[in-house]
C-alpha cells in the first residue's frame, strides 16, 4: 500500500533522484571537518523551531519582554529548556559557522568554481551575527540593554554616516520600544528569510559542485 | 544462516534505530507539547474567603457597605479588579445577613445606596434596587446579585465566599 503511494508520488516528483542528489551523491574522502556545514544546518532549524516555540510567550514590548522571559524561564512547563537550547544553540551555531569557515579557508575550499559558495558562505556568517546582535537585546535585562547601546553606538561611529546607522538601527537616537520592536521583527523576520534565502543558494552550488577534495601535497 | 531464528544485522539496525527514534521523539515530543498546553492545565486564580468586616459593626437594617480587590495572575500579567457590596442585617443572627453585590445588573456600574429614598441607585441609567435588592425602576434585567456563601469568623468577622473567573 504504501509501496504504491511511494510509486505514485515519485512517479510525479522524482523522489529518488531528489534521495540520490541530495543524501547520495559522490563525495571525496573526507573527515568529520567535512560535517561542520550541516552541523550549521541542523542548528539553523533547532533555533528556528525553538525561536517559534518562544514565540509563544515572549513579548516584544518594554513593559512586558522582561516579565515574559521570567515566565518562561519560571512559569511555564519546560519553558527553560527550549529557551535553554535557543540561548546556547546561538553560541554554539556562531561558534560551528566561524569553525566552518575557517576548515574552507584551511583546506583551500573557496578556489574555482566555488567562490560564489564563499561569498555567499560570507553573508552566511554576517546573517548569523546579525541574528545574535538581535536576538542579544529581546530578553530586555540590563545587559541586554547596555550591549545594544554599546554595539550600536559603535555602529554609529562610521565616518559621515555614523549618525543615520545609529538612528535606523535604534529607530530614534534613543533604545527604546522601538528599538526592541524592530529587533524583534529583525530577529524573527527579516534576518532570518535573508540567512534562509542564502542558505538554499549555498547548498544548490554545493551540490552542483559536490565537495571539494582536500589538497594534496602536490597542490 | 538462513532458517535460524537469529536477527539478521540489517534487521537489528532496522529494530535500533526504530527504538532510539522512537525514544528521541518521546524525549522531544513531550517536553514540547506540555510547554504548548501548559497555560491551559493551570488553574484558574484562586478561591478565597474575603473578609469584609465585623459583625457588631453592622447595624441591624442599615447597609453596610464594603469593598475588596483580587488580584488576578495570567502568565506574566497582573490584573486587579475592585468588588463591593453592601451587607444587610437583618437580626442578631449572622445567617440571616444578606450580602448584595453593588454591581448593577444593568451595565455594571456600582450602585450606592441612598437613605432618603431607602433604596439602591445606580449613577448611570437611574437603576433603583429596594433594600433587598429587587428591582425598584429602571432598566435592570434582575435583582442584584447575592453572594450567597458567608461564614463568621472566629474573631466576629463575616467572610465571603470569592470565586475566581
Amino acid at each position: 500500500m504504501w509501496k504504491k503511494v511511494y510509486e505514485w508520488l515519485d512517479e510525479r516528483i522524482g523522489l529518488n533522484d531528489i534521495y540520490t542528489n541530495l543524501l547520495d551523491r559522490p563525495e571525496p574522502k573526507g573527515n568529520w571537518w567535512n560535517t561542520l556545514g550541516s552541523a550549521s544546518l541542523f542548528l539553523f532549524i533547532m533555533q528556528g523551531l525553538t525561536g517559534i516555540f518562544l514565540t509563544v510567550y515572549y513579548t516584544p514590548s518594554p513593559d512586558h519582554a522582561y516579565d515574559s522571559v521570567q515566565y518562561i524561564m519560571e512559569g511555564v512547563a519546560f519553558g527553560w529548556l527550549i529557551r535553554g537550547i535557543h540561548h546556547w544553540g546561538a553560541t554554539l551555531m556562531v561558534i560551528v559557522v566561524f569553525i566552518h569557515m575557517l576548515r574552507v579557508f584551511v583546506t583551500a575550499s573557496y578556489k574555482f568554481p566555488r567562490e560564489l559558495t564563499w561569498l555567499i558562505g560570507i553573508g552566511l556568517f554576517l546573517t548569523t551575527l546579525g541574528m545574535g546582535f538581535t536576538g542579544y537585546l529581546l530578553p530586555w535585562n540590563q545587559r541586554a540593554y547596555w550591549a545594544t547601546t554599546v554595539g550600536t553606538q559603535i555602529a554609529g561611529s562610521v565616518p559621515f554616516i555614523g549618525e543615520f546607522i545609529l538612528k535606523a538601527l535604534r529607530g530614534g537616537p534613543n533604545l527604546s520600544a522601538l528599538t526592541l520592536q524592530r529587533f524583534f521583527s529583525g530577529h524573527i523576520w527579516i534576518i532570518p528569510l535573508i540567512l534562509a534565502a542564502l542558505m538554499g543558494t549555498h547548498l544548490y552550488l554545493i551540490i552542483r559542485h559536490g565537495e571539494s577534495h582536500y589538497p594534496t601535497k602536490e597542490d | 544462516m538462513s532458517g535460524s531464528s537469529e536477527l539478521s544485522r540489517r534487521d537489528f539496525i532496522k529494530v535500533t534505530t526504530g527504538i532510539v527514534g522512537g525514544l528521541i521523539g518521546v524525549a522531544i515530543g513531550l517536553p514540547t507539547i506540555s510547554y504548548l498546553i501548559d497555560p491551559a492545565l493551570q488553574e484558574s486564580g484562586k478561591d478565597a474567603w474575603i473578609s469584609i468586616g465585623k459583625f457588631e459593626d453592622m447595624q441591624v437594617g442599615k447597609p453596610y457597605p464594603f469593598s475588596f480587590t483580587q488580584v488576578q495572575v495570567n502568565g506574566w500579567e497582573r490584573t486587579s479588579s475592585s468588588f463591593g457590596g453592601y451587607a444587610i442585617r437583618k437580626s442578631d443572627d449572622p445567617k440571616e445577613l444578606l450580602i448584595l453585590n453593588s454591581r448593577c445588573t444593568h451595565l455594571s456600574c456600582t450602585v450606592n445606596w441612598h437613605e432618603e429614598s431607602d433604596a439602591f441607585l445606580c449613577p448611570c441609567h437611574d437603576a433603583k434596587f429596594s433594600k433587598d435588592g429587587q428591582v425598584l425602576d429602571g432598566p435592570p434585567p434582575r435583582p442584584l446579585d447575592v453572594y450567597s456563601e458567608f461564614r463568621l469568623s472566629d474573631d466576629g468577622r463575616i467572610e465571603i465566599f470569592f470565586k475566581a473567573g
